[in-house]
């Protein structure tokens, strides 16, 4: 637990003293939001049925932008195998890494995400649904792409394929959060897309960190 | 715990190279000459359906390529497991062997899927299909494990990152396949119309059986091929290599 | 005790060393030499635990490195070429990480002012020189508190000054019970009597 604390807190430490890069995300989600109706020049209805996707393919290319933090840079200074080679478990190290980069990366575009929604003419009654599948979706966002960050670490642009590697393992939780938004605009009941994505976060939160650790020391090696 | 024998020879990459040799042959030609009675079969013999007529004589040919083509990711991330806990390069050689022939046999099932689709719909392709999301999410899986063995220069490493991607993604397949079908079922629009599969009637049935009994074989004959030629790559100068070689090839 | 059986690596198809055997025990130095290449930091690397050798097999106190418990591996402190230092936080934040997650007790400010880093104990690592970062991942060692002591080549970047410190350092470390295996160019700055000699 210790380690688990010293690793998220210097985590948040190092990410907040570069915060200028911690507005990536953010940037690339708006001007993403604002390509689809540039390019769509839909009416209101449309923009309305469009939205839920829209807002959920944007918010997981903008989740890809901040994979460098994650690993890379603790792999470049030696950090990362001093993790592996600590007294403490890796499998906690990596869940704390992973916390720190949902917190930074994942909580602010969670946040943009509603505001965007009300631009797409997204009724209010529909926003806590939609708040609320993208809190239960941020886990296991955070593992795949936590997972597709360690898969690669050990190689020199590694950038570019991770999200060949990542996008197919989130069209899952794209399917349930897009489908349980637009139930929640149609006023239908939104029960089952939403405890399948706390099955879905469970299910990454349990196995992730194993995988995660694994690819971590066979990139180390 | 205690491996049997057979395991472990199964590590040795002479054995299995032997092994292979002696095996494909067979699976070739049983899976060929299945695979050109189930085809006149099922495409000329069999009667047509009442309700789709001589279209459905697809069913002879694109469930049998997806099906393949699963099992091809199943037998793909089970070598890889083997291979990443037992240390066993044969395993990862056929894992390698694997994901191509995986990526072709999707491939092939959206190729037939669009032929079918057609008629059926009367687009090539449907978006809302649950069977082509699915499948196309397959490929895409397939294609990120081929990109990610190739960005590694060390094969070792190759090896055992992508065992890893490999296992992530079959656990990954079974919830695609779940997703897919019940964003599926949310869809009211008349036009979209799954891929109806008529009631089979035996005369139905045994071609559909044969074809898919020869479409595996056909599979497992071109892995150990792919696997053989994997092992030589992998083996490069080692000594029984060289003796199995004919005289005067280098 | 560090046991080494056997040990070979092959890296493709080039073999960088084999049948290594050698024991090391408390109070013991080991000084790892020989050329560029010859796989003195791949060796470093599979004692440490970062790495698996092709054959053969590396123990600390009976039990195999790759696959020590999580409190044995606090025993085990490896410094490499990179620092293991985070350039955006303090010397003194990097003291108090690897102070938490290792354990250790040491006195971050006796341990930085023996290493006359005091000064520069609330200055962020990217602005340090190279001989300034290099004696603040020397710091972190201190602080961890372990028993084994893998250094590669640690005197790269240290001047007169901070090498007469490190000898300090590993003549104490010794002459508590500790274990040491360094990999370095100059082994006549750490020879003493009883230094196990490896060569490459």
């Amino acid at each position: 637990m210790r380690a688990f604390n010293a690793v998220f807190t210097r985590d948040l430490r190092v990410a907040f003293r570069r915060w200028s890069e911690l507005a990536h995300p953010l940037v690339f989600f708006i001007i993403v939001v604002t390509l689809f109706p540039l390019a769509l020049s839909p009416t209101s209805a449309q923009l309305r049925e469009l939205g839920s996707g829209v807002l959920w393919v944007a918010m997981l290319l903008s989740s890809l932008l901040a994979l460098d933090g994650l690993f890379r840079s603790d792999a470049d200074d030696g950090t990362l195998e001093q993790l592996l080679l600590s007294p403490a478990a890796i499998t906690v190290t990596v869940l704390a890494k992973v916390a720190a980069h949902a917190v930074v990366t994942l909580v602010p575009l969670v946040c943009l995400v509603p505001l965007a929604a009300l631009s797409f003419n997204i009724p209010l009654v529909a926003l806590p649904t939609l708040v609320l599948a993208l809190v239960l979706a941020t886990p296991t966002l955070s593992v795949l792409i936590a997972l597709g960050a360690a898969l690669t670490v050990s190689l020199r642009r590694g950038g570019s394929i991770v999200g060949l590697l990542v996008l197919p393992l989130t069209s899952p939780l794209l399917i349930f959060g897009a489908r349980a938004t637009d139930l929640g605009i149609n006023g239908e009941p939104t029960a089952a897309p939403l405890f399948l994505l706390a099955a879905l976060a469970a299910l990454a939160l349990a196995l992730g960190p194993i995988a995660i650790a694994a690819a971590v020391r066979v990139g180390l090696e | 715990m205690r491996l049997p024998r057979w395991f472990h020879q199964l590590g040795s990459p002479p054995h299995v190279y032997r092994l292979a040799d002696r095996l494909a042959p067979w699976l070739g030609t049983l899976g060929c000459a299945l695979l050109a009675i189930g085809a006149v079969w099922g495409l000329a013999i069999a009667p047509p359906d009442y309700q789709q007529d001589e279209v459905y004589r697809i069913i002879y040919i694109h469930p049998q390529t997806a099906y393949v083509a699963m099992m091809a990711y199943v037998v793909m991330a089970i070598a890889s497991g083997v291979g990443y806990i037992w240390r066993l390069k044969v395993a990862h050689a056929a894992a390698v062997s694997a994901a191509p022939l995986g990526a072709w046999f999707t491939f092939c099932a959206l190729c037939t899927g669009a032929i079918w689709g057609r008629p059926t719909w009367g687009t090539y392709w449907q978006w809302g299909d649950p069977r082509i999301m699915f499948e196309t999410l397959l490929l895409f899986q397939f294609l990120g494990y081929m990109a990610l063995r190739s960005a590694f220069d060390d094969r070792d490493k190759a090896d055992k990152v992508t065992a890893i991607l490999a296992v992530v993604g079959v656990v990954n397949v079974p919830i695609i396949h779940y997703s897919v079908e019940w964003w599926n079922s949310l869809h009211q629009g008349p036009t979209i119309m799954r891929f109806g599969s008529p009631a089979m009637t035996a005369d139905m049935l045994w071609p559909f059986l044969t074809m898919v009994l020869a479409f595996t074989l056909t599979f497992y004959w071109l892995l150990l091929r792919r696997l053989q030629a994997e092992i030589v790559e992998r083996e490069g100068d080692a000594r029984w290599l060289r003796e199995l070689a004919p005289e005067g090839a280098q | 005790m560090l046991r080494a059986q056997d040990l070979a690596v092959w890296r493709a198809e080039r073999c960088l060393f084999e049948a290594l055997h050698f024991e090391l025990h408390a109070g013991q130095l080991a000084l790892l030499v020989g050329p560029n290449g010859s796989g003195k930091t791949t060796l470093l690397r599979i004692l440490a635990g970062l790495g698996e050798p092709t054959t053969g097999v590396a123990t600390w106190n009976g039990a195999t490195i790759g696959q020590l418990e999580a409190d044995e591996r606090g025993a085990l402190a490896y410094r490499g070429h990179l620092e293991a230092l985070k350039r955006d936080l303090t010397v003194a934040e990097n003291l108090e990480f690897h102070a938490a997650l290792w354990g250790g007790q040491a006195d971050c400010r006796e341990v930085l002012a023996d290493l006359k880093l005091s000064d520069a104990a609330d200055t962020r690592v990217r602005y340090l020189s190279a001989g300034q970062r290099r004696r603040a991942s020397l710091a972190t060692l201190r602080v961890s508190g372990a028993k084994l002591w893998l250094l590669d080549e640690p005197t790269t970047n240290l001047d007169g000054e901070g090498r007469a410190v490190l000898r300090d350092w590993t003549s104490r470390h010794l002459a508590t019970g500790g274990l040491a295996v360094i990999a370095t160019h100059q082994p006549d700055e750490f020879t003493r009597s009883g230094v196990l000699l490896i060569e490459l």
